[in-house]
């Protein structure tokens, strides 16, 4: 039998002889263009890591490419980072250009760095999940299409980051992104009540819904599901395969804008509801990319230098900015669920 | 093999952005597994709906995780997706590789899978999309035997993440490779065999960038940070304004807390007043560094919206040494692990549990005394408890 718990390899295998001997001595970074960073160390060494984007869904041919690549380029060293870009790491400078010449001739993006778009992080969609409200890498491409030159220039005010989750689970954690698409149902579940009782724990089901919406119903051995109550979560579908929630009429995505992860000037923000519903118009999605490149358009000409998504709405003021886009106020984006009061307006500040 | 038509995926091999649908295409060419996702893929999207089951329950010996189930409900359109189960790969610290490790990992996905992955998924391990029931046991073999573990998942220890850190930042604050792997390496059963109330992300960030979004997405945020004064380079700053930074805008007027002032020749900051947000540095990294006395701040509760809205994760040590062996860290951990395991509802994440039962219970359970860091502000209600102890009879 195979060993178990081993873990996983040492990460210092995977470190090239650059990395290894300036571990903790780097002194300063800077970017040389877009797609190119250089760090510095205190010894004067110097790193070059170029950054391209890759397919979060990729294949094994895809990755042998890169390690092709990484083998001509950056004796074989690499490193992906946290957003599904890869990094080449070389130690030799002039092979920067001639890497980034052939990386462009094999259609690869290169750029995300510094203020620019970077790659979108995103969940499985239709191609692997059972709980998706729309597709995933489909959207993340048209996406990616639609607003590709601030991948490869550094022109916007700040960092830009889109995620996509496909339904709210939110397995992609997308709640502190600038722009955040996510999946969403808007109509109950169905109850197989034959299937409820052949395949789900009845107490789990009904403690999984946020809002109490579900109580037993004996007489089927099932549930029932207060419709009023119920705001499509899907998380009593995750708990029982007999609650099926998904439907191709009213199936979707919402927009969440204004959120980011780092501390930086800010605390940590959520991304707040800008567009409740667009439909699912695959395979390109017009709709959802059509409205996000006017948000990223609306930014880019009224923020200030610096001044990340969210930034830049605090300090306009949410109602400026639901008039600036032109994005109808709705019941919807009013929150109702356990933390709704905080954000109600308890002041007689704001603008016209 | 049947030739497949896909016009609608054909649209998404148009544009710059790099087509997905084109390396499931060249996949599919020599993998009939490939050839039906595709098919199923393009059936979703002509009837804008999935066609994936519930996992059912799969694994491999030894291991409660690290594989999740996955049937399509089409079998009969699509037979070789009947089962598409996929295998979490437990990523290397900082994700960094070798080309050898990389074509190790293709080469045996290939022949046990099929062919498609995900670098990385959202917890950060290398996942592998797509095997059927009987390949996983001998997949996890030859994985193991090449020195590959399986990662989290259900109700356990995710695979902890962390960023590239000192392997090429100067920002980092603490060796978050290090802490990534003898965490990793400390908690194999936690993270193997699923037994708590809920999952368990650990996430650790080298500085406040948090470029691995722990305090967004870890139930255990690790941020370095340092709590002496910032090192600052006035004639460096200079040559920044000198090449055109607006020091004054750019960076005084972002400063959070009025911490810091340039007069043009002196970059003074304010480490009273200083709250490590890093902005000043990131605009200027070859003006200003953090200090020397380095360590991490610990948050909690960092989760996504199912099932009580999403929370941030908030502090419950303001500064922790970070060296080997972690003992401090480990010690909390348990008695995190220990409070949650006990008191925990099922599917109950910790910040939940914090927030149903009190941040008084919680940092008396885990032996930490509260401080004001912890808050941005003390309660206005008046509705606080006292403790037996603290009352006369």
């Amino acid at each position: 039998m195979a060993k178990t718990d081993i873990g996983p390899p040492h990460y210092s295998k995977f470190l090239p002889p650059i990395i290894k001997e300036n571990y903790g001595k780097w002194a300063y970074h800077e970017i040389v263009k877009p797609g190119v960073l250089k760090h510095v160390s205190e010894s004067g060494a110097e790193l070059y890591s170029v950054r391209v984007g890759s397919c979060r869904l990729a294949s094994v041919d895809f990755i042998r490419q890169v390690c092709e690549i990484a083998d001509k380029y950056s004796d074989g060293y690499l490193r992906w980072t946290s957003r599904h870009n890869i990094e080449f790491l070389l130690s030799d400078a002039s092979k920067v250009d001639p890497l980034i010449a052939e990386l462009k001739e094999k259609g690869f993006n290169v750029g995300g760095t510094g203020n620019a778009l970077t790659n979108i992080i995103h969940t499985q969609g239709w191609v692997h999940c059972h709980s998706a409200a729309t597709d995933a890498s489909g959207i993340v491409k048209a996406v990616m299409d639609e607003l590709y030159e601030h991948f490869e220039n550094m022109d916007l005010p700040a960092k830009l980051k889109i995620s996509l989750a496909c339904c709210l689970n939110m397995c992609g954690a997308v709640h502190c992104s600038d722009i955040a698409i996510l999946g969403i149902h808007r109509k109950p579940p169905k109850i197989d009540d034959e299937n409820v009782n052949k395949m789900c724990e009845i107490p789990t089901v009904i403690a999984s819904c946020p809002t109490a919406a579900i109580k037993p119903n004996p007489k089927a051995k099932s549930v029932t599901v207060n419709e009023e109550r119920c705001m499509y979560c899907g998380n009593c579908f995750t708990m029982c395969p007999a609650m099926p929630i998904a439907d191709p009429k009213n199936d979707g995505v919402a927009l969440l804008i204004g959120g980011k992860v780092s501390n930086a000037r800010t605390a940590p923000m959520f991304s707040r509801l800008a567009v409740p519903y667009l439909p699912n118009n695959p395979p390109r999605w017009p709709e959802v990319t059509g409205t996000i490149k006017k948000i990223v358009d609306l930014w880019i000409a009224n923020a200030r230098k610096g001044e990340r998504v969210g930034e830049w709405i605090n300090r306009i003021g949410w109602e400026k900015f639901f008039e600036m886009a032109e994005i109808p106020f709705t019941d919807k984006h009013i929150d109702d669920f356990i933390f709704s009061v905080p954000t109600f307006r308890t002041t007689t500040n704001f603008k016209w | 093999m049947a030739d497949i038509k896909t016009p609608l995926l054909d649209e998404l091999e148009k544009g710059p952005w790099m087509s997905f649908v084109t390396q499931l295409k060249e996949l599919a060419k020599k993998k009939p597994m490939v050839r039906d996702v595709l098919g199923l893929l393009e059936t979703s999207y002509e009837e804008k709906r999935g066609h994936w089951k519930h996992g059912g329950i799969v694994g491999v010996q030894g291991y409660g995780g690290g594989v999740i189930g996955r049937y399509t409900d089409i079998p009969d359109k699509f037979p070789e997706v009947t089962e598409f189960h996929t295998m979490r790969i437990n990523q290397p610290s900082g994700w960094f590789y070798t080309t050898d490790a990389l074509r190790q990992l293709c080469d045996l996905w290939d022949k046990w899978g099929s062919g498609l992955t995900n670098f990385h998924g959202s917890t950060g391990d290398i996942i592998l999309l797509g095997t059927t029931t009987e390949n996983l046991q001998p997949a996890f073999d030859e994985f193991s035997e090449a020195g590959w573990d399986l990662g989290g998942s259900g109700s356990d220890l995710r695979t902890p993440s962390c960023c590239c850190g000192p392997a090429r930042c100067e920002y980092a604050c603490i060796d978050t490779l290090d802490i990534c792997y003898e965490l990793t390496m400390a908690y194999q059963d936690e993270l193997h065999r699923p037994m708590w109330p809920y999952k368990f992300k650990i996430k650790i960030s080298g500085c406040a960038n948090d470029c691995v979004a722990a305090i967004a997405r870890a139930d255990l945020s690790i941020i370095g940070t340092w709590r002496d004064a910032m090192k600052v380079d006035s004639a460096k700053v200079k040559e920044y304004a000198d090449a055109g930074m607006d020091i004054q805008a750019e960076v005084v007027e972002k400063c959070p807390t009025d911490a810091c002032s340039w007069d043009g020749s002196e970059f003074k900051v304010n480490n009273e007043d200083c709250v490590r947000c890093m902005h000043c540095i990131n605009k200027m990294p070859k003006a200003l560094r953090p200090g020397d006395d380095r360590g991490a701040t610990i948050l909690i509760g960092g989760k996504a919206t199912i099932l009580q809205s999403a929370f941030l994760s908030w502090v419950i040590v303001p500064f922790m040494k970070m060296e080997p062996p972690y003992d401090e860290i480990k010690e909390l951990l348990e008695n995190i692990w220990e409070w949650w395991d006990e008191h925990g509802k099922m599917r109950e994440r910790v910040g939940e549990l914090i927030y149903r039962l009190g941040m008084r219970n919680f940092l008396k359970a885990v032996g930490l005394e509260p401080v004001p860091q912890m808050v941005y502000q003390p309660r206005a209600n008046p509705y606080f408890f006292w403790w037996p102890e603290e009352v006369e009879d």
